[in-house]
């Protein structure tokens, strides 16, 4: 679980173009959105086809992403629990 | 180079996002959305940054200043980066950050963004730099009482190809005058 969530922090940097944060600051429960890493909606569609793409997760309902993107705890958690891969 | 004197010169070879990231750094723009723009609105934003910044245009003062842009490659480089994302049906990904910037007028979204402005803009796409246009409509602009100032001029990124010359019009007269001829000698 801890290397999934160090790859998710990895992913999530250069996939959101994050230039000016690095993995030793995101804390595995820091809230993704809003005050914590300040991803926007955009960012939340770019993490919808990373689900996809690299953990062939699809989200049948977007409105699932609210509670699965909330930080790096709840996606590594449902990562874990619904990728076939 | 802002009124003639240069603020910063990559290398010769160096490709466009080295370039536009070092010139961000050195110019000292503090804003980490700019990391997410294709490279038109990073070019168009950074040279509009710069400039609104020398005129002391600070977002809380809310200027009435119009944006006049145009180019000849519209968004091209980033319709193909978002074509490539797409013409695979194997491995069919399109990525939402990269499709939001295939209109080449979002890069005057993101400069209204950071300096809170809510004034009229418009992006046109020439054959070549055209100065009789951009005078014709930002002159009409600040006539018409549409805008006190207008950003204007030429933003074009195809491949490692770019240029963006800027130039600000404004309503009271300045020791340069905003003529057909003068934005042809300083383009």
């Amino acid at each position: 679980m801890e290397a999934l969530k160090e790859e998710l922090k990895n992913k999530i940097i250069e996939q959101l173009n994050l230039e000016d944060v690095s993995v030793d600051e995101i804390a595995d429960n820091d809230p993704l959105f809003g005050e914590g890493l300040g991803l926007d909606s955009i960012d939340a569609l770019e993490l919808i086809v990373m689900l996809d793409k690299d953990y062939g997760i699809k989200l049948s309902d977007p409105k699932e992403g609210k509670k699965i993107f909330e930080s790096i705890d709840t996606m590594a958690t449902y990562i874990s629990e619904n990728s076939p891969k | 180079m802002l009124n003639g004197e240069l603020l910063y010169k990559g290398s010769e070879e160096e490709p466009f996002a080295d370039f536009i990231k070092m010139a961000y750094k050195n110019l000292e723009t503090d804003y980490s959305k700019f990391f997410k723009m294709d490279s038109l609105s990073k070019l168009a934003f950074l040279g509009a940054d710069v400039l609104l910044k020398h005129e002391n245009v600070v977002p809380e003062m809310e200027e009435n200043i119009a944006l006049v842009f145009s180019n000849n490659a519209s968004s091209l480089d980033t319709d193909r980066k978002y074509q490539k994302s797409i013409e695979d049906n194997d491995n069919f990904y399109p990525s939402p950050a990269v499709f939001v910037y295939t209109l080449p007028n979002i890069c005057m979204g993101e400069i209204s963004i950071k300096h809170k402005l809510y004034s009229e803009n418009s992006f046109f796409i020439f054959e070549n730099f055209n100065p009789d246009y951009l005078y014709a409509y930002s002159a009409g602009l600040i006539e018409e009482n549409k805008a006190e100032k207008v950003l204007c001029g030429w933003v074009n990124v195809d491949k490692e190809e770019y240029t963006a010359f800027l130039y600000l019009v404004t309503k009271e007269k300045t020791e340069i005058p905003h003529t057909i001829k003068e934005i042809n000698s300083r383009y």
